[in-house]
């Protein structure tokens, strides 16, 4: 079969449903095909969010797909110090506590009703390229062959990022910069329902445990392990699994779901357009380094993606030079960031738990709602100046 | 390659973590093409160690 679009779409996550979405409003045809038969299922997430990264990307909260609400975060260090953050300050990885199944679902349910079409269980095997100009993909829907011709593929692909690599992007990880996931929904715990906690030290190399809650008793709890870290295969499993049986709050309960998943935490790509193809969300590796969050910057791929290519498609040009204004526009709001949180984690990984430790008491005695980069050096450099070392190249 | 299909959660770990791209899933299916050079990579960074990496003799 052959078709023919503005643009198509592939991956229907949060991200490419948004560049659908807006897409499609502006005007573009668009189709989105997702390999999986569910939108959103199986989950593949932690499921944190901050409620004003979804009013930066124009969502409302919605009853239907929010399972919990939470009043802030706290951070965990090694020794057992607590650093509490309220919701406000604590970035936009807090705030709600989604149900993805029910989310992306409603994400696409949105393009769908600006006009996109949708196609399940078909995958993209292939681009297709003329004169070194990707024109489309080559597919399978439902195990048949199916060509997709359009103006711009867009690489929405998540953590595989495969479409961008077949399109000409290296997306490929450096060890440092991957995050193996598992994690369990448990039943039957005792965590505080009101804080998503974030557990770091060296029971999760270069990463952390989460518990995210998802009711009274119910949780996300999960682990994040740098792949450089790793020395045996299926250790990841095995971390949380050691950390759950130690943890009071946690051994008590059963599992009811479990999942796995690979993270990028790496510095932003140096390009993330082409003659006819684009990437957004998890496939552009726009994953926050430190979080490894990356719903809400995902979306704001998507939104910044969709919105370009409706123009794009008045003047019916979808060049690199036609796609700049989209890598523009998400540099703008997220490459800074994303590059001083990639700083930030290479420095983290290399303190050992009793510097964690104090790193978490400096930020306590400045007082969360004071936390600025000159404030928290400044008392590094007055109360902890066996610190003042580690942090050499921030001062 | 070798998958173990009992312990394979198809979340794609592997494939996103390959640097030559030589993974593929469709769905339920993971695929290694030709250009998969067994740098082992994916054994480790797979979450639940359902690959092995067999050197032909």
């Amino acid at each position: 079969m052959k078709l023919k679009y503005d643009v198509v779409v592939v991956g229907a996550g949060p991200a490419g449903s948004l560049t659908a979405r807006h897409a499609a409003e502006g005007g573009a045809t668009v189709l989105m095909i997702e390999k999986k038969p569910e939108i959103g299922a199986p989950l593949r997430c932690a499921e944190g969010v901050s409620k004003e990264g979804l009013k930066k990307v124009g969502i409302k909260a919605d009853r239907s797909w929010i399972s919990a609400d939470v009043s802030g975060a706290r951070i965990v260090s090694p020794g057992g110090k607590v650093l509490q953050i309220d919701e406000k300050q604590a970035g936009n990885e807090v705030g709600v506590v989604l149900e993805r199944h029910r989310f992306d679902k409603a994400m696409a349910a949105d393009a769908a009703r600006a006009g996109a079409e949708i196609m399940l269980r078909t995958s993209a095997v292939d681009v297709i390229k003329k004169k070194g100009k990707v024109t489309g993909i080559k597919a399978r829907s439902y195990g048949e062959p199916l060509t997709v011709e359009a103006g711009c593929v867009v690489c929405a692909d998540g953590f595989e990022s495969q479409v961008a690599r077949w399109a000409g992007i290296d997306t490929s990880l450096k060890a440092g910069d991957i995050t193996t996931c598992f994690q369990y929904r448990m039943v039957d715990i005792k965590h505080d329902p009101e804080f998503c906690e974030f557990i770091i030290g060296s029971m999760a190399p270069g990463g952390y445990v989460w518990i995210f809650p998802k009711g009274d008793d119910t949780a996300n709890v999960g682990i994040g392990v740098l792949l450089s870290k790793l020395k045996k295969p299926g250790e990841v499993k095995t971390y949380l699994d050691k950390f759950i049986a130690k943890d009071d709050r946690l051994k008590c309960g059963q599992p009811v779901e479990a999942i796995a998943g690979g993270v990028s935490v790496c510095a932003p790509l140096d390009k993330c357009i082409g003659d006819g193809f684009l990437l957004v969300g998890d496939a552009a590796r726009v994953i926050d380094p430190i979080t490894g969050g990356g719903i809400v910057n995902g979306m704001i791929t998507g939104m910044h993606a969709g919105k370009v290519l409706a123009k794009c498609v008045e003047s019916n040009d979808f060049s690199e030079a036609a796609l700049q204004d989209y890598e523009t526009l998400w540099r703008d709001d997220l490459e800074n960031k994303l590059w001083r949180n990639w700083m930030a984690k290479e420095k983290f990984l290399t303190l050992p738990d009793k510097t964690l430790d104090s790193v978490i008491d400096t930020l306590n005695e400045v007082g969360v709602e004071r936390v600025t980069v000159y404030n928290l050096l400044k008392a590094i450099r007055d109360r902890h100046p066996d610190l003042v070392k580690e942090f050499e190249e921030f001062l | 390659m070798i998958v173990n299909v009992e312990k394979c959660m198809h979340c794609g770990a592997c494939v996103g973590s390959c640097p030559q791209n030589a993974i593929y899933l469709n769905d339920v299916v993971l695929e290694f093409t030709d250009d998969c050079n067994c740098c082992g990579r994916c054994v480790r960074a797979c979450p639940v160690g359902a690959l092995k990496l067999e050197v032909k003799k």
